[in-house]
């Protein structure tokens, strides 16, 4: 294989697509949640960084889709299927939802890590995508990386070490 | 970015000495606890993608102790004050007078951790209230909370009021050093003032700067 593996950078509140031998992936996933919708047959994977639970939150006029669970999943599915995967196929893996400071108050924001995590899942379960492998919750950062060849989640945080899901 | 769309220079430049006025009293409460001498950087008042915003506190990997706190009263807002790791361990070193201190693994040091969250306690502390004292308003900051993370999962958490508006943040950054050391064993902490969208309206409408002019 002449070609190398590039890994593909996700940002916060952004996605994109990536087909093997390529890698992608998201940094500094706090409660953030990363999701992972992938057709193993067709080696091709998305990856979301999904910062708020509902789109219905937006106060501005302009939204942009990849930073809400609701409409950060629907394009995802939509943006794959454009590139060839098959929504029979479709699976998912999901990581991130931390609740990354211990903090009491009254104040639905500090619950965003769990609320975004709600929010994706019932968004798959909408889609009848069905949810392979997740790490969330905790209070750690995490790093994902996904390959759609193996479609090996491999999961880094500061304190637990690095593993695969 | 509509919501951008209204700030002038004059609005950054307010901004830009909020930053100064806080982190001034900021240096010289560290000053006083360490009892040595502190320097400021003249403030920095950016419009920055979510992205950059992990950037400018060394990319959204890099692990970072930070305070958090968020602001209430007046005008809403979060905060954070951030330290590297090296950083963190040089300060807690000398507070505790332990030079063997290190966070390598958790469970941490529960003095060192009591000592770096009042560290960061008392440095927002002071820059509330100057903030406070200078625009007459009411502000009051929670009980701080420290993380020590990788930066993205950080950040990404005192965004979440701003990003339901915009894509972009204003931060108001100020860094502060101790001249006498190598910059390596220098203490810099970055401040990071993230009011919330709604305001900006009333810090600037406090400081008799209208918002759409």
């Amino acid at each position: 294989m002449s070609e190398s593996i590039q890994v593909v950078k996700v940002g916060i509140a952004d996605m994109n697509i990536v087909r093997s031998p390529h890698h992608i992936r998201t940094s500094g996933l706090g409660s953030c949640v990363g999701v992972v919708v992938y057709d193993q047959g067709k080696e091709l994977a998305g990856l979301a960084h999904v910062m708020l639970p509902d789109s219905s939150l937006a106060k501005g006029s302009t939204i942009n889709i990849a930073k809400y669970a609701d409409t950060a999943v629907k394009e995802l599915v939509n943006c794959l299927i454009k590139n060839g995967a098959r929504s029979y196929s479709l699976k998912a893996k999901i990581a991130g939802g931390a609740q990354m400071f211990q903090y009491t108050s009254s104040n639905d924001m500090m619950r965003i890590g769990p609320r975004n995590v709600e929010a994706v899942k019932k968004e798959l379960s909408l889609l009848r995508i069905a949810i392979v492998g997740e790490d969330v919750g905790g209070n750690s950062g995490r790093t994902i990386e996904f390959d759609p060849k193996t479609c090996l989640l491999n999961i880094r945080t500061v304190n637990k070490g690095v593993f695969d899901l | 970015m509509a919501f951008l769309d209204k700030f002038t220079n004059v609005h950054l430049d307010v901004l830009k000495e909020i930053g100064n006025i806080g982190a001034g009293h900021a240096a010289t409460a560290l000053s006083t606890l360490l009892d040595k001498k502190i320097d400021m950087r003249v403030p920095k008042v950016r419009i920055v993608s979510f992205d950059e915003m992990m950037d400018m506190a060394g990319g959204p990997e890099n692990i970072v102790a930070s305070v958090f706190l968020r602001i209430e009263g007046d005008a809403p807002g979060s905060m954070f004050f951030v330290l590297s790791i090296e950083q963190a361990h040089m300060f807690i070193r000398q507070m505790l007078g332990d030079v063997q201190f290190s966070f390598e693994k958790p469970p941490y040091n529960e003095l060192a951790i009591s000592a770096l969250q009042e560290l960061g306690n008392i440095l927002s502390g002071s820059y509330l209230s100057s903030l406070s004292d200078f625009t007459n308003l009411d502000l009051y900051p929670s009980v701080p909370a420290l993380s020590i993370d990788m930066v993205g999962a950080i950040i990404s958490f005192g965004l979440i009021e701003l990003s339901q508006v915009s894509d972009y943040a204003i931060v108001i950054d100020t860094a502060l050093d101790d001249d006498n050391l190598s910059a390596s064993e220098s203490i810099t902490g970055h401040f990071f003032l993230l009011p919330d969208p709604d305001s900006f309206e009333i810090i600037f409408r406090a400081l008799g700067v209208h918002s759409n002019e």
